[in-house]
């Protein structure tokens, strides 16, 4: 057990360390100069001078890469060209909203994939099946924005049951939340489908059918119980998916988290932030995938740990 | 691959999916003759006095926008925009992705070891966030915007090609092939490659549906095609402070990115359980 752990862990370290490389040789691809972002227009070429020795950027690029590892892991992403903030304050400040939803597009995604993608699977290959895969495709390949500002005009707008955007209450949360769930919750039933149909083929299904068991109780306790284990491993893989999914839909419904941080960020081409943004996403998917893998072996004894 | 077709054919969401690309495909490459206005003309009466964009009418079927331009117009040549980079940054999202899984997969050995961790590296990056970075760094147009989703779509492909290949590798034939001294470029090609074109179908035609809707969402942020050319995402950009007052721009440009995704997605879905082996004479 202690083996596998410190393995995994050491793999999810050099990941990490990779996605700094990749950030850092992008921040110097980045057209503008952060520099002349700072001296602004008017500096003279003996500030410019100054400044540039200032940040270390007149230092070979090993020497820079390694300062910028160390102050990545003292928690310091550099500071906003706009907005002379310490990026890493921007970033806690916005991390609680951010996560708001990601719980509540979790809950949305389970509430419609789950029982979609099991009444889907025990109707195998009729009319209802084929109608509910059919529209968890049409909602997997709906852009999030476009399900996004038709909930707003819908339910905020027609029927003025939700806010038109901002963050404060849990009515606030339900549109965004459901925006993400619509899109995610596609890709959920059409893996508990397959998964379900996979498992009603076991021997065991069969046997506790021939007991006399009601269908109920072996839908919905015998064949879930193994169903459900790809969904979970799905929950920690997912946080990629989410992270694209924030950044558009907090910038349509004005939800103050990182994914509008980063798209205001593009608008001013806030080159640190865009980076510590994409950081933190990249530390939120490796840390799902490490507890993906760490959890499965608990839920499935079947599973051995190498 | 005749019974493939049968197959597919026999499948009614598919031959949906098929139909509907037709007509967006016929929309894109006739989109000079059938659209009813010039796709930049600001008309003078494509406004209301107020200057606010007109709903569907008679002059113009779905609409203006906030600049007076006719909508359907704008959205037949949007469809080739969509088209043109879903086919484009597909293609070569496959492309890379094909090669390196193949190398990866034949070589083995530190080859595919440095490979491999390399696409391991790039799952962890969110994909729109490094296609966000990518467009920041290259002033974007449309073959820019191609390429920056290639860069970040080729890895899914790469990952599915190599244990393929892994896997073929390991089998006999290829070791009887290498034992009468073919050499490896022989290999790939003549024994590997072709077992791999239904594998390269099927991610190819779902592929496209995640790309139209990447160019869709950079398009939407602001980050993709570069105004005037019209482009999907790019009109409900344009139009989203105003979707309140004009739901039509928003609603029509949303339901075609909608209808083309869908489209390729269940045609790759089909082409899957069609060109599955294992799925053959079950319901």
């Amino acid at each position: 057990m202690i083996r596998f752990l410190a393995k995994r862990i050491g793999q999810a370290v050099a990941i990490l360390l990779g996605v700094t490389v990749v950030t850092f040789v992008l921040s110097f691809l980045m057209p503008a100069d952060p520099v002349r972002m700072l001296a602004g227009r008017s500096a003279t070429p003996e500030t410019v001078e100054s400044i540039r020795r200032e940040l270390g950027l007149d230092q070979p690029l090993p020497v820079q890469y390694v300062k910028y590892i160390t102050r990545l892991v003292q928690g310091d992403f550099g500071r906003s060209y706009r907005q002379k903030t310490e990026v890493s304050a921007l970033i806690l400040s916005r991390l609680p909203a951010t996560l708001l939803l990601l719980l509540g597009a979790i809950f949305f995604e389970l509430l419609i994939g789950m029982p979609a993608g099991i009444f889907s699977a025990t109707r195998r290959g009729r009319p209802s099946d084929n109608w509910i895969m059919a529209f968890s495709f049409a909602g997997v390949s709906m852009p999030q924005f476009v399900i996004g500002l038709l909930l707003l005009y819908l339910f905020a707008h027609m029927l003025p049951i939700f806010p038109l955007g901002g963050y404060g209450t849990l009515n606030h949360l339900v549109l965004p939340a459901l925006t993400l769930g619509i899109s995610g919750g596609g890709w959920y039933s059409r893996m508990m489908r397959s998964a379900m149909v996979d498992v009603l083929r076991k021997d065991y299904v069969r046997t506790a059918r021939a007991k006399g068991m009601t269908e109920r109780r072996v839908i919905l306790v015998h064949a879930l119980r193994n169903a459900i284990l790809p969904i979970i491993a799905m929950i920690g893989l997912d946080i990629g998916i989410f992270m694209a999914g924030a950044v558009v839909v907090e910038s349509v419904f004005g939800w103050p988290g990182i994914g509008q941080l980063a798209w205001q960020a593009i608008q001013m081409v806030d080159i640190p932030i865009i980076m510590g943004v994409t950081l933190v996403a990249a530390i939120g998917i490796v840390l799902g995938n490490l507890l993906a893998d760490l959890v499965m072996p608990f839920l499935d004894p079947r599973l051995q740990l190498e | 691959m005749p019974h493939a077709i049968r197959q597919l054919l026999k499948n009614k969401l598919a031959v949906f999916g098929l139909a509907m690309i037709a007509v967006f495909a016929g929309a894109a490459l006739v989109a000079p003759l059938v659209s009813p206005h010039p796709p930049h003309e600001q008309f003078f009466d494509g406004l209301t006095l107020q200057g606010a964009p007109l709903p569907p009418n008679a002059k113009f079927l779905l609409g203006t926008d906030l600049l007076g331009r006719d909508l359907l117009s704008r959205l037949l040549y949007g469809a080739r925009t969509s088209l043109i980079i879903g086919i484009a940054a597909n293609g070569a999202a496959l492309f890379i992705g094909a090669v390196l899984g193949i190398v990866a997969g034949y070589a083995q050995g530190w080859v595919g070891a440095v490979i491999m961790r390399f696409t391991d590296l790039m799952m962890a990056f969110p994909a729109l966030l490094l296609a966000i970075a990518l467009a920041a760094i290259f002033a974007p147009s449309l073959w820019i915007v191609a390429l920056v989703i290639a860069l970040v779509n080729w890895v899914q492909v790469a990952r599915v090609i190599y244990s393929q290949t892994v896997s073929l590798t390991a089998r006999e034939y290829i070791e009887a092939v290498r034992s009468i001294g073919a050499a490896w470029p022989r290999i790939l090609f003549f024994h590997i490659l072709p077992h791999l074109w239904p594998t390269l179908l099927v991610w190819g035609t779902l592929g496209i549906a995640t790309t139209v809707l990447l160019e869709a969402t950079l398009s939407f942020l602001g980050i993709g095609v570069r105004p005037p050319t019209p482009s999907w995402g790019g009109i409900i950009y344009e139009s989203q402070s105003y979707f309140l007052d004009a739901p039509w721009l928003v609603f029509f440009p949303g339901v075609c990115i909608m209808f083309l995704s869908l489209s390729f997605n269940l045609v790759g879905d089909a082409l899957r359980d069609a060109l599955d082996p294992t799925q053959r004479g079950r319901g």
